[in-house]
């Protein structure tokens, strides 16, 4: 299995977040997660990326449970096996398009193949340009390409479409799962839209911190 | 809706605590080093102008050949019916140094003067004999101890300066004739013409006070140049903070907008409220800059003097003038920095999307417009500097390429990043040159309040490095003898020669007056011929064979003061007084004395002028036999010991009057330097609240939070690093200025430039611990900062 949650539980304060959350999700497979606002979602992707800590409960990646690792294991573990889409696609300014695609893949100290990336993506001719300078669904295909160039185990999505047009939208998440598949990366993607969600293998729905089969 | 909105607007500060500290101390702090200099420069000129009021004001008739008038001389005058009263200038030794003593004749002495004002609430029975009351202002009392109970205070004289009865005056100068006679401005219609009574006797406007506010005038010029400088820093600062303000609460404008606050309403609120940080912040810069000017001006005192001659008050008193101008330099200081920032929202749309600060201010356009700006400053401070002239010239020189090398600043900054990242291996690194190009706008102006300071530091050092050294050969050049006496009286030189001829090498006299010289005051000395003049006498120019037609009188050394004043160079002629010419032969450097000077062989001095002081000499010992003269000359003839000087302790004093001069540059570019660490601090600080979008992405991604801290600090220390690098030759430049252009203007003396890279090392590793310690907390900030923080970027997303 190559994410397994087991159990999870997370407070704000007085504020049940996540209330004994498990899942699974398995090699090559995608899973959407959906949800009203506040049920959760975002907080249940952050704590799998390891980006913040659970109360209780436990995940393992790859084998690799996140509890035993400390917060430079955790970025070790992001870095070379999860990638990360968000909504506000969050590239980095000061890089052009090519150096944004590549960025994680050679934080993990891998090998990528820029052109046919681009080609996939369809940013050939933007390569040298500035984030700032791209529409948001180029935008948010950099952060794809950026997420799946390092050929990570697992791919994290949190709202990818949220930001764009139903066009767009659906082009971006198409792409998502088509990617996602051709490096045969897990792909767990958080989503409003139960039209979107209902293209990939599995859904999950949370509602009130707990899963909803 | 009027206090709605402004406590809408207020209440951002209520949030935002350290900015508005930041804020507030920014300008408190340019205000302080603004009143503070000007605060110094108003004591000073109170200062002169006492003076003024009592050693001028009026028209004096002297001595042509700047002899003293005798008293029959004046009294033929008061016969053919001019109306003069007898004036006797000189110096008496205090408890604590020397003091000027002015003896005056308060029945002759015209009422309207102010010098006789001085003796209004005087009981004139006291004041009158040889024995009468000595008046004094009472900082300078206590410099006149030793003269017990005939020491009377009194407010409104020049500190140190004593008046004195003329009897009084003769008695304790010792000397019968006057200096000169002040003509009372109501003089009768008919008088015999001066040239018939008196023909050696001319009048003149006496300008010695004058001359002081017009010597010193650079002085306070440079003083007012540093402190517009460090004002101009700290403005760097509140622009920073108030733009940063603006900016945050751009959202808060439009909303207010959109509810109906007409932008006039919201910009008379802004400026209402940028008015009541402006004068509690100028309130409290005033309060340090009064504390800034009292522990500066014991030192710029000791300059005056040192330099100058000039005697300022040691105390401060401030008028409520300068309580007011301060407060005033700080509203139009806040509406300097605020003025672009009032514009932007004066022209806000209710609807106007909020545009990325950085990447706006990043745009090539703006540097573009920076660079165009900059070329203007150098051609406009070019012109002004090469072709106008002039002290005021130098200065505007000195301004414009101080901002213009500040202008060009993150121009050369991005070349050089946008280079590093190129050159750049691995993907961190890129990431790290790229962004740090991507901070340049938010830095750029702590950076280039850095580079002035910076600058500032490297030209003032080199400057003075340069003269400290010129100045320190020069000593050893100038005081070659190894003694210097001065006889009690002239009636005791015959004595003192003979006692000193079999125990010394040679006896060189030191004989001098003074006189008027080609139309201003100046000393003119008489030297012998000895290899002592010959092998050490500071020349910078001369003919061939000065030294042997030194020797036969054929003519006259001038010092660089007066030969640049007046245009002259060896082989020129000039006019001496007593209406005689004599060709100049060399001109040789004189630092550090404000008046010009002629050498001329003893004999002609001797010949030519008959009121010259015949006590001083310089005695040739060989070294080891230095003690044992000194000895014999106190014990054996029974010279006082503080009439014998010997070379060390006369370098040692001119190289400690040389170091308190300058302490004041010191002070000020040690505090111009500090506001500088303090801009770069508050903008990084600043600028660490927005990058945290910046950075959570890139923390995301799998790059530990102390992995991005060390990367803010090495970043800081980067840029502080390419900032000094680029101050070096700005302050070279600055330096040659101040050398080559100022201090001719200034002080009339040319001095060569000096490198002192050891100086650099120390300020480079200086502005390295400014900006790593200014980085550390933002840096540290980051490194602990919770992941919830982070994470908060990507929550509100939504």
């Amino acid at each position: 299995m190559l994410l397994d949650v087991q159990n999870l539980s997370k407070r704000f304060e007085a504020v049940t977040i996540l209330d004994g959350v498990s899942l699974s999700l398995a090699i090559g497979e995608s899973v959407a997660l959906t949800g009203e606002s506040g049920s959760g979602k975002s907080t249940l992707l952050h704590i799998i990326a390891g980006l913040e800590p659970a109360d209780g409960g436990e995940v393992t990646v790859d084998g690799i449970a996140l509890s035993t690792l400390k917060d430079a294991g955790r970025a070790r573990l992001r870095r070379d096996d999860i990638g990360i889409v968000f909504q506000q696609f969050n590239l980095i300014p000061s890089l052009n398009i090519a150096q944004n695609l590549l960025f994680q893949a050679r934080l993990a100290g891998r090998d990528a193949n820029l052109s046919a990336l681009a080609e996939q993506l369809g940013l050939s001719e933007h390569l040298s340009k500035y984030p700032e300078q791209l529409s948001g669904g180029q935008q948010q295909r950099v952060a794809i390409g950026r997420a799946i160039a390092a050929r990570p185990k697992l791919v994290l999505a949190d709202e990818p479409t949220g930001n764009l047009d139903e066009t767009t939208g659906d082009a971006v998440f198409d792409l998502l799962l088509q990617s996602a598949k051709e490096t045969g990366a897990g792909l767990l993607i958080v989503t409003h839209s139960e039209r979107l969600a209902s293209r990939s293998n599995r859904r999950l729905h949370l509602r009130q911190g707990r899963i909803q089969q | 809706m009027t206090a709605a909105a402004l406590h809408a607007l207020l209440s951002h500060w209520r949030r935002k605590p350290f900015q508005l500290v930041t804020l507030v101390l920014g300008l408190a702090l340019a205000t302080a080093l603004w009143a503070g200099v000007q605060a110094i420069n108003a004591e000073a000129r109170k200062s002169y102008d006492d003076a003024a009021n009592v050693l001028g004001g009026s028209q004096v008739i002297v001595d042509s050949a700047g002899a003293q008038i005798a008293p029959d001389a004046y009294a033929t005058l008061r016969r053919n019916g001019w109306k003069v009263s007898p004036i006797v200038d000189g110096w008496v030794a205090g408890s604590e140094g020397r003091v000027r003593l002015l003896g005056i004749d308060p029945l002759t002495l015209s009422p309207g003067t102010p010098t006789r004002g001085a003796l209004e609430d005087i009981e004139l029975t006291d004041f009158l004999g040889s024995q009468g009351r000595i008046l004094t202002s009472p900082a300078t009392a206590t410099r006149l101890e030793n003269f017990g109970a005939r020491v009377q205070k009194v407010e409104g004289l020049a500190p140190g300066l004593a008046l004195v009865d003329l009897s009084g005056a003769a008695a304790l100068l010792e000397q019968s004739g006057y200096d000169r006679l002040e003509l009372d401005p109501e003089q009768p219609l008919s008088q015999t013409p001066l040239k018939e009574i008196a023909p050696s006797l001319i009048i003149k406007a006496p300008d010695s006070a004058g001359d002081l506010a017009r010597l010193t005038d650079s002085f306070h010029l440079n003083l007012t140049a540093f402190g517009l400088l460090s004002f101009a820093v700290g403005l760097f600062i509140v622009n920073g903070a108030v733009g940063l303000a603006f900016e945050q609460r751009r959202p808060v404008f439009r909303t207010l907008r959109a509810l109906g606050v007409p932008a006039r309403n919201l910009v008379f609120l802004l400026v209402v409220e940028l008015l009541i940080l402006a004068l509690i912040a100028g309130a409290i810069g005033v309060v340090l800059g009064y504390f800034i000017a009292a522990f500066l001006l014991p030192d710029v005192a000791a300059t005056l003097r040192g330099l100058y001659g000039a005697t300022i008050d040691g105390a401060l008193t401030l008028s409520p003038l300068w309580w007011l101008s301060g407060l005033a330099i700080a509203i139009l200081g806040t509406a300097l920095a605020a003025l672009t920032h009032l514009v932007q929202v004066a022209r806000l749309k209710p609807l106007a999307a909020a545009q990325p600060r950085a990447w706006a201010l990043a745009s090539e356009s703006v540097m573009r417009m920076q660079l165009i700006v900059a070329t203007l400053c150098l051609a406009t401070s070019l012109f002004a500097g090469l072709v106008g002239g002039g002290l005021v010239g130098g200065f505007v020189l000195l301004a414009g390429l101080l901002l213009t090398a500040a202008l060009a600043l993150p121009t050369a900054l991005s070349i050089i990043l946008r280079g590093a990242e190129r050159l750049s291996r691995g993907v961190l690194s890129e990431w790290f040159w790229a962004d740090t190009r991507q901070q340049l706008p938010g830095l750029s102006l702590a950076l280039m309040a850095l580079l002035l300071a910076l600058a500032a530091n490297i030209g003032v050092g080199t400057m003075v490095g340069s003269f400290r050294l010129t100045f320190t050969g020069w000593l050893d050049q100038r005081l070659a003898s190894e003694l210097y006496v001065t006889a009690e009286s002239e009636a005791e030189v015959t004595d003192l020669i003979a006692f000193l001829e079999p125990r010394t090498d040679a006896i060189l006299p030191i004989w001098h007056t003074d006189a008027e010289v080609l139309g201003a005051p100046a000393e003119i000395y008489g030297i012998v011929d000895h290899p002592t003049y010959r092998e050490n006498w500071p020349l910078l120019s001369a003919l061939p064979n000065v030294w042997d037609r030194i020797a036969i009188g054929e003519g006259a050394l001038i010092n660089e003061q007066l030969g640049r004043r007046e245009d002259i160079a060896p082989g020129d002629v000039i006019a001496m007084p007593g209406g005689w010419e004599t060709e100049v032969l060399g001109v040789y450097s004189d630092y550090g004395n404000p008046m010009g000077q002629v050498i001329l062989p003893t004999s002609t001095l001797t010949t030519r002028y008959s009121d010259i002081d015949r006590t001083d000499f310089g005695l040739r010992v060989s070294r080891g036999n230095v003690d044992a003269v000194r000895t014999s000359l106190t014990e054996d003839f029974g010279l006082p010991a503080e009439n014998i000087i010997d070379q060390a302790s006369i370098k040692s004093f001119s190289i400690d009057v040389f170091d308190r001069t300058f302490a004041v540059s010191a002070a000020l570019n040690v505090l111009t330097l500090a506001v500088a660490g303090f801009a770069i601090l508050t903008s990084l600080l600043t600028i660490a609240a927005m990058r945290l979008p910046q950075l959570a992405p890139i923390w995301a991604l799998g790059i530990p939070r102390h992995i991005l801290a060390r990367a803010e600090l090495i970043r800081a220390l980067i840029l502080a690093a390419v900032t000094f690098v680029l101050a070096v030759p700005v302050g070279l430049l600055l330096a040659w200025v101040l050398l080559a252009v100022i201090n001719v203007e200034a002080f009339g003396w040319r001095l060569p430039m000096h490198f002192f890279p050891a100086d650099w090392a120390w300020l480079a590793l200086l502005s390295l611990l400014a900006a790593g310690l200014a980085s550390l907390w933002p840096a540290r900030r980051l490194a602990t900062r919770p992941p919830a923080d982070l994470i908060r970027v990507f929550s509100h997303e939504r």
